[in-house]
C-alpha cells in the first residue's frame, strides 16, 4: 500500500493538470466561438452620408450614420411620432425616417447619430437616433464626419460629446 | 490663500509618497524595523495630506471661489449645496483628487490597522501602495491640476452638467473609487508577495477582507450607477453595455473571481500563483477603467471632460503597472510553491470552473469593448459593438456558472460527491422543476425567460440547501437548529446570503428584460390610455420653478380597476447654467413591478390640421425591476457579514473550533 503510494499520487496530480488544461480549452474555445459568431452579425458600422453613398451596403445590415441634421428638412406625421428628416455631412445627404421620442437634444442644425437599415427606395430607416449632449460639445464620430467633407469649421467645438439622449428600441 | 494651500499640500503628499516608495522597500531588505516604521508615518503622512488638499478643494467649491478654473468650469453659484459637493469629484480634476484620497485612504488603513502583518511584508505593501499614488499624484500635479487660477475671474461659474446634478448619481463616483482603488491593495499585497516569494493562508487571509470591502464598494458603485441611469436618462432600461458601464463591470468580474480563489488559497493551498496573477489583473482591469473613462477615447455617456493627453498619460502609468506587475510574476510565480491536491469534482474544483468561467467573461466583455477602439487605431472603420454582442457572448458564458452556482458550495473540499451532494438537492430540484412549469404555463414573453427564472430558482434553493444543511434544519429540533445558525461562522451566512441575492438580481434582469411593456404616445388633455392593466390619463401640463431651473411637469392620474391609486409627475427640466434639457422619469413602484412614466416633445398640430396637439409620453411597465437592486444590496450585506467574520478581525486569536463545522484555517 505505501509503495503504491507515490505513484498514484503522480498520476494524480497529472490527472489534475489534464482536467483543469481541459476545462479551461473547452470554456476557452466555446467563448472563442461565440465571440466569433457574435461579430458576424452584431458589429455596426459607422458611416457617414459620403461613404454610404460610396459603399453602398447591403440592405439587411445594420449601420450607424452620422452628420448634422439638415436645416428646415425635418417633418413629423401620425401627429409627431413619425419623423423624417436628412442627414448630411455638408457635401451629401440621406433620408431618415424615424417612429418615436426624439432625444431631447435633437435640433436642425445639429450633430446626430442614427442605427438602423437603409430600406427599398434609398430612405434609412432609423431605429435608434442619438443626440449630442450639449450646445457645444457633438458626437466624435460626427466632428470626424465633418472633417472627412472638409466642411469642419474651427468655431464647432469637436471635444467628443456624449449621446444625452438615446431614443428607439432598447 | 486656502486653495494655495491644498495646492501645496498635494505637492507635500507627492514627497511622502516617494519616500513611502523607498524607504520601507530598503528597510524590508535590510531587516531594519525603523525604515520599516517610517514607511507606515510616510503612508499616513501622504494621506494626511491629500486629505488637507481634497478639503480645501472643496472648500473652493462650497464658498464658489470662481478664481479657480475647475470650479468655474463645473460649479454655479445658485446649485443647491449637495451639488456644490459632489461637484468637486463631478469633473476631471476633483475626481482624480478623490481617487488619490481613496488610495492613501487604502494605503493609511494598512499603516494604521495593520499590525498583524508581518513587518517586512507590511512594508513591502506601502511601497508598491506608494508607487501608485506618487504616479497618480505625479499625473494630477502635471496634466490635471485643480488649484489653477483664471484670472479674472469670471463672475459666475458654468454650471455642473444637470444630468449630473441628482442624488443617485452624487454617491455614484466614490464608491466606484473604493471598489476601482481598493483593488490596489490586493495588487499590492500580490506584488509584495511576489517580491517576499512567500504565499500562504495566512496571505490570503489578509488580502481577503480588503478585497472584499473593495468588492462590496464597487457592487454598490454599479448598482448606484444602474439606478441612476434607468431613472434618470429616461430609456427605461438599466444596463446599456456601454464602454464605460464595461469598464467598472470588467474589474467586478475579476475581483469576483479573486474573491473565490482567495478562498482555494486560504483553506487549501492550492492555486496560489492563479490568485496572485488575477489580484494584479484586477487592479489592472480598475487602471484601464480609470483610462478608458478620463482619456475620452470612448464616445459614451459618460464621457463629460477628457482630454487626450491626459489620456496618454494614464495609459503611461498603466504600461508600467501591466510591464512591472507581468513581468515580476512571469520572473517569480514559478518559485511559488503549489500545494493542495484536489479532485477535479470538490469544492476546489467548482471555485476553479467559478474562476474560469468570470475570467472567460470578463474576456468576452473586455474585446468587446476595445475592438472598436483597435479596429478605429488600425484605421478598419468605424464600428459600435451594441447589446446584441454581449447578449450572444457574456450570457451563456454566465448560464453554466449559475448552475454550478447551485451545486458548488455542497461540495466537500478536496474530493466531492456528486450523487450525493445531488440527492441532497432534490428538494432544490423539485422547486425549480415546479417555478419552470410554472414560468412555461404563464409566459407571455420570450423563450429565455424561462431559463432565467429556472436559473435563478435554483440558485437561490441551492444557496438556502446548503444553509439547511449546515444547520440540520428538519433533522432535529428547531431550536438546535437555531442555535447552530447563530453559531454558524459569518463568512458560511455571507456566502449564502450574497449567492441567493445573486438569484434576486438575476430574477429582476429575467423579468424586465423579458416582460417590459413599452407604449409611446400622443396624448392631448384628459387623454387616457392603458398600459398593463393600468388607466393612464393626462390632466394637465404645466410649468413649474425649481431651483436653477423652470420644468415641465406632467400630472399623470393612475388608475386600475376604475380605482384611482397615484399620480405620476413626470417632468422635463430646462436648465441655464449650463443650458440644457433633462428628462426626469416618475416612476411608481410596488416593489414587484414600476410603472414608469416620461414627458416627450410638446406637438403641435400638423400644417393641414392633421395630427393633434399634445405632448410625446412614453409610458413603461417593467416587472420585477426593483429586484435588481434590491437582489445587489442585499449581496453587498453579505459581503459585510463576511467582513465581520471571526478570523480577519485584527488580532483576533483563533479560537476553539466553531460548534458549527470545522473550520479549516
Amino acid at each position: 500500500m505505501s509503495q503504491s503510494a507515490p505513484p498514484r499520487r503522480a498520476l494524480t496530480a497529472k490527472r489534475r493538470r489534464l482536467y483543469l488544461l481541459l476545462a479551461a480549452g473547452l470554456t476557452l474555445a466555446g467563448a472563442a466561438a461565440l465571440i466569433l459568431n457574435a461579430f458576424q452579425d452584431s458589429l455596426v458600422f459607422f458611416l457617414t452620408p459620403t461613404e454610404l453613398k460610396a459603399k453602398a451596403p447591403p440592405r439587411e445590415r445594420v449601420i450607424r450614420i452620422g452628420g448634422l441634421v439638415e436645416e428646415g428638412s425635418v417633418r413629423k406625421a401620425e401627429g409627431g411620432l413619425q419623423v423624417r428628416f436628412a442627414i448630411t455631412d455638408l457635401t451629401n445627404r440621406v433620408e431618415v425616417t424615424y417612429r418615436g421620442i426624439l432625444p431631447d437634444l435633437f435640433r436642425e442644425g445639429q450633430g446626430v447619430v442614427a442605427q438602423g437599415q437603409m430600406d427599398a427606395d434609398g430612405v434609412f430607416a432609423a431605429k435608434e437616433v442619438l443626440a449630442k449632449h450639449d450646445e457645444t460639445y457633438m458626437p466624435k464620430e460626427v466632428a470626424d464626419a465633418l472633417k472627412k467633407s472638409g466642411q469642419w469649421k474651427p468655431g464647432q467645438k469637436g471635444a467628443s460629446g456624449a449621446k444625452d439622449g438615446k431614443a428607439g428600441a432598447p | 490663500m486656502i486653495v494655495e494651500a491644498g495646492h501645496f499640500a498635494l505637492i507635500l503628499a507627492f514627497v511622502f509618497a516617494c519616500i513611502q516608495i523607498v524607504v520601507p522597500l530598503i528597510g524590508a531588505r535590510r531587516g531594519d524595523d525603523a525604515l520599516m516604521d517610517a514607511g507606515r508615518m510616510a503612508a499616513l503622512g501622504q494621506f494626511a495630506f491629500i486629505l488637507a488638499a481634497f478639503l480645501s478643494l472643496t472648500h473652493a467649491f462650497i464658498v464658489s471661489d470662481f478664481s479657480v478654473a475647475a470650479v468655474a468650469a463645473n460649479s454655479h453659484s445658485a446649485k443647491p449645496l449637495l451639488y456644490k459637493i459632489s461637484g468637486v469629484w463631478g469633473n476631471h480634476e476633483g475626481s482624480m483628487v478623490l481617487w488619490v484620497l481613496i488610495l492613501a485612504l487604502f494605503g493609511g488603513a494598512v499603516a494604521g490597522l495593520g499590525n498583524n502583518l508581518p513587518p517586512s511584508l507590511r512594508a513591502r505593501v506601502l511601497s508598491v501602495q506608494g508607487m501608485i499614488g506618487a504616479g497618480f499624484l505625479a499625473f494630477i500635479l502635471l496634466t490635471s491640476n485643480p488649484f489653477f487660477r483664471v484670472n479674472p475671474a469670471p463672475v459666475d461659474g458654468s454650471g455642473l452638467n444637470p444630468i449630473l446634478q441628482d442624488p443617485g448619481l452624487a454617491f455614484h463616483p466614490p464608491f466606484l473609487y473604493l471598489g476601482y482603488v481598493g483593488f490596489s491593495i490586493a495588487f499590492s499585497f500580490a506584488i509584495a508577495a511576489l517580491i517576499e516569494g512567500r504565499v500562504d493562508a495566512a496571505w490570503a487571509r489578509w488580502v481577503r477582507p480588503w478585497t472584499l470591502a473593495a468588492w462590496c464598494a464597487l457592487t454598490l458603485g454599479i448598482a448606484l450607477g444602474s439606478w441612476w441611469a434607468y431613472y434618470e436618462l429616461g430609456w427605461g432600461g438599466f444596463w446599456f453595455w456601454d464602454p464605460v458601464e464595461n469598464a467598472s463591470f470588467m474589474p467586478w468580474l475579476a475581483g469576483t473571481a479573486l474573491l473565490h480563489s482567495a478562498i482555494v488559497v486560504e483553506k487549501r493551498g492550492a492555486l496560489k500563483s492563479w490568485t496572485i496573477l488575477l489580484a494584479i489583473l484586477t487592479f489592472l482591469l480598475s487602471l484601464m477603467g480609470t483610462f478608458l473613462v478620463r482619456s475620452g477615447v470612448l464616445t459614451s455617456v459618460h464621457a463629460f471632460a477628457n482630454d487626450p493627453e491626459r489620456g496618454l498619460f494614464i495609459l503611461g502609468l498603466l504600461l508600467v503597472a501591466t510591464v512591472g506587475g507581468l513581468g515580476l510574476y512571469a520572473m517569480r510565480a514559478p518559485t511559488l510553491k503549489t500545494g493542495g491536491l484536489f479532485a477535479p469534482i470538490s469544492r476546489e474544483g467548482g471555485l476553479v470552473l467559478n474562476n474560469l468561467l468570470l475570467g472567460t467573461g470578463c474576456a468576452t466583455v473586455l474585446i468587446g469593448t476595445l475592438y472598436p477602439l483597435v479596429l478605429d487605431a488600425f484605421g478598419g472603420g468605424k464600428v459600435s459593438v451594441g447589446v446584441p454582442y454581449f447578449t450572444l457572448t457574456f450570457v451563456p458564458l454566465m448560464v453554466p456558472l449559475l448552475v454550478v452556482m447551485g451545486i458548488g458550495p455542497l461540495l466537500a473540499w478536496k474530493r466531492g460527491d456528486l450523487p450525493g451532494v445531488l440527492m441532497r438537492l432534490r428538494a432544490a430540484a423539485m422547486v425549480t422543476g415546479i417555478a419552470c412549469l410554472a414560468t412555461i404555463l404563464l409566459n407571455d414573453g420570450p423563450a429565455f425567460a424561462i431559463l432565467g427564472v429556472t436559473l435563478a430558482v435554483w440558485l437561490i434553493m441551492g444557496a438556502l440547501t446548503e444553509l439547511a444543511d449546515r444547520i440540520r434544519l428538519f433533522r432535529g429540533p428547531l431550536s438546535a437548529s437555531l442555535s447552530r445558525l447563530i453559531h454558524l461562522p459569518r463568512s458560511a451566512i455571507a456566502m449564502t446570503t450574497a449567492h441567493a441575492a445573486m438569484g434576486i438580481t438575476v430574477l429582476g434582469i429575467t423579468g424586465s428584460t423579458a416582460w417590459q411593456t413599452e407604449r409611446i404616445l400622443i396624448m392631448s388633455q384628459g387623454d387616457t390610455t392603458e398600459v398593463a392593466g393600468y388607466a393612464l390619463t393626462l390632466e394637465k401640463v404645466a410649468q413649474v420653478p425649481g431651483p436653477n431651473y423652470t420644468a415641465e411637469r406632467a400630472t399623470l392620474q393612475v388608475a386600475a380597476g376604475g380605482r384611482t391609486i397615484t399620480t405620476l409627475y413626470p417632468e422635463k427640466r430646462r436648465f441655464t447654467n449650463p443650458p440644457q434639457i433633462t428628462t426626469e422619469a416618475a416612476i411608481r413602484t410596488t416593489l414587484m413591478a414600476d410603472l414608469y412614466a416620461v414627458l416627450g416633445d410638446r406637438q403641435e398640430p400638423g400644417a393641414g390640421g392633421q395630427g393633434k396637439a399634445g405632448w410625446t409620453v412614453r409610458i413603461y411597465h417593467n416587472p420585477l425591476v426593483p429586484w435588481i437592486w434590491i437582489g445587489t444590496v442585499i449581496m453587498v450585506l453579505g459581503g459585510l457579514v463576511s467582513l465581520t467574520d471571526r478570523r480577519h478581525r485584527v488580532g483576533a486569536p483563533a479560537r476553539a473550533q466553531a460548534p458549527g463545522r470545522p473550520r479549516t484555517a
